[in-house]
């Protein structure tokens, strides 16, 4: 699926007076189509095994206890915010050893900087491309959670856009990152201290309020938190207008504040 | 004019290179050659100082001054996991060229360059020079009024260089305006009609090459080794014998009209090198004088 996706984006011809980033688009489209194989474990085995192990196994047991989390069973409550983690992990993939690749290694940019195409177009065609990557990870993931029967409201396909939204507030900052870093030393550090962290306590297992109250603060500080309740608010059917509108901002301000700051490192780091 | 912190890379050099012509800017690594050449092909701004890329502003019109020039970049760009076809299409798109022109133009390409029969292979399974042959190809693509080489054939081997200098002696036939960088004198002689000697930023000369040897250079040069002895101690001895004397570490150079004659004089005051060689002076003669070091360390 991913395969054709992007076999179709491959074959647009980019018209006269279309935005330039498209040719950017267009080449990592084109790469993707060679490279595909790789990112079928993660966008279909990985949801299939997280939630047959954790929601159904784990879940039973977790049921069995206390009945309900939020008022679901477990796995109606994990499932969704297994999604959003999975977007971030995919995004933030993503977003670190390309771009250094793109610097470093393979040069990609250089390629493209040499023809017509601005910083500009190169930062926009390259988040374009994740940002659809993710959008084909949430909609599987979604579809896979069909399977599982986890889908309660009519909304919870708004869980896609929601959950590409979540991909992006880490896309773009970690691009800005990794486009100012000299080696890849610096992508586990970032994974260890600040990814796995976030995986595990941002309230995609269990709810943030079973944390001690200020740790309860840091977790509504970070994006992982805003992302796994807003798809799991689309999901049960239970979000809030007011609340919807504050993780929806949050996470929208990060990506348009990384947004920002990738332009400049990428300037800096590319047009000497 | 170009600066990196407290680093003047290139400084007041001043040049005008015609529709057509072959210019060449020679000098040792780190000359400023790389720094120069990423300014006209608009890919790094100047800190001071005017440049028009075929009658344009750079800093207003780089996209349109690109769409009209091929850069073939010190370093490779290709996508390795990509075929060699592929890396034609891809880099096309950038262009906006339609799929169908860009097809066209790969096919005649190959050909030109002589790897149509690579065509499906990966990039990763190319030679060095298949390689660089295939980058000359990609920056073709466009159809360039202007192209633009930084040191193309460098660390390649012999057959390699001169299936290069052959293709790119046809472009230039062709009408092609090309831009070299090198710091291989053959390749300058060769290939370009001017050039610029380069050193430390700064143009040294700048001119035809018959021209600049006769003009900084004698017609011949003999070189003598002298084995076991220290060339600086002979040296002494070998006072007025030629208009100019160079002494480096492992020979002397003798520039004078008449090699031979030279020669003859060498032997006649008792000097008997290990080995002696008479020969035209070339660029290499001319970057020692302007800048007393050699070429290729």
């Amino acid at each position: 699926m991913d395969d054709t996706a992007s076999a179709w984006l491959a074959a647009r011809e980019p018209r006269v007076g279309a935005p330039r980033w498209l040719r950017s688009l267009a080449y990592w489209s084109y790469q993707y189509k060679k490279t595909w194989r790789g990112s079928v474990t993660t966008s279909f085995l990985y949801p299939v095994l997280y939630l047959a192990a954790l929601g159904v196994g784990l879940g039973s047991l977790v049921d069995h206890h206390a009945h309900a989390v939020s008022g679901v069973s477990y796995l109606d409550f994990l499932a969704p915010g297994l999604l959003a983690s999975t977007a971030m992990q995919v995004g933030a993939n993503e977003a670190m050893y390309p771009v250094m690749d793109a610097i470093k290694w393979g040069r990609a940019y250089l390629a493209m900087l040499a023809t017509p195409l601005t910083v500009k177009d190169v930062v926009r065609g390259h988040l374009a491309w994740i940002a659809f990557r993710l959008l084909t990870v949430c909609a599987i993931y979604l579809a896979i959670m069909g399977a599982f029967g986890t889908l309660r409201s009519g909304l919870a396909v708004l869980a896609i856009p929601a959950g590409v939204l979540t991909g992006l507030a880490f896309v773009v900052p970690i691009a800005a990152f990794a486009a100012a870093q000299e080696s890849d030393r610096g992508f586990s550090t970032l994974y260890r201290f600040g990814l796995i962290p976030l995986f595990l306590f941002s309230g995609t297992f269990f709810p943030v309020a079973q944390l001690p109250r200020w740790l309860q603060f840091v977790a509504y500080a970070t994006p992982l938190y805003h992302g796994v309740a807003l798809c799991r608010g689309f999901v049960i059917g239970d979000l809030g207008w007011a609340a919807g509108m504050v993780h929806a901002s949050y996470l929208v301000a990060l990506a348009v504040a990384g947004y920002l700051v990738a332009l400049r490192s990428y300037r800096k780091r590319l047009v000497v | 004019m170009k600066e990196f912190g407290e680093f003047v890379a290139v400084d007041g050099v001043d040049f005008a290179i015609g529709r057509g012509e072959s210019y060449g800017f020679l000098g040792p690594n780190g000359a400023g050659k790389t720094s120069t050449m990423r300014m006209i092909a608009c890919m790094s701004p100047i800190a001071a100082g005017s440049l028009r890329v075929l009658g344009l502003d750079p800093s207003r019109d780089g996209p349109e001054i690109r769409s009209r020039i091929g850069l073939v970049p010190q370093e490779d760009t290709l996508d390795l996991e990509l075929t060699v076809l592929d890396n034609l299409l891809v880099y096309g798109r950038y262009f906006d060229l339609p799929r169908r022109v860009i097809r066209e133009r790969a096919d005649e390409l190959l050909d030109f360059v002589q790897l149509n029969e690579r065509a499906h292979d990966k990039v990763e399974s190319l030679s060095g020079g298949m390689k660089r042959r295939l980058t000359i190809a990609r920056s073709l693509v466009s159809d360039p009024e202007l192209l633009i080489l930084d040191e193309p054939t460098t660390g390649l081997d012999p057959q390699a260089r001169h299936l290069l200098w052959d293709r790119l002696y046809r472009l230039k036939r062709r009408g092609v305006t090309l831009v070299i960088t090198t710091h291989y004198m053959d390749e300058a002689e060769q290939l370009c009609e001017r050039l610029a000697v380069m050193d430390r930023g700064r143009f040294a000369a700048e001119g035809a090459p018959q021209e600049l040897i006769a003009r900084y250079s004698t017609r011949e040069v003999v070189e003598l080794r002298f084995g076991a002895a220290e060339p600086a101690d002979v040296a002494g001895r070998l006072e007025g014998l030629s208009v100019r004397r160079e002494v480096l570490p492992d020979r002397i150079l003798l520039y004078s009209d008449d090699g031979d004659a030279t020669l003859g004089q060498v032997h006649r005051r008792g000097i008997t090198p290990e080995s002696t060689l008479v020969r035209r002076s070339s660029l290499e003669d001319v970057f020692l004088h302007l800048t007393g070091r050699t070429l290729v360390d």
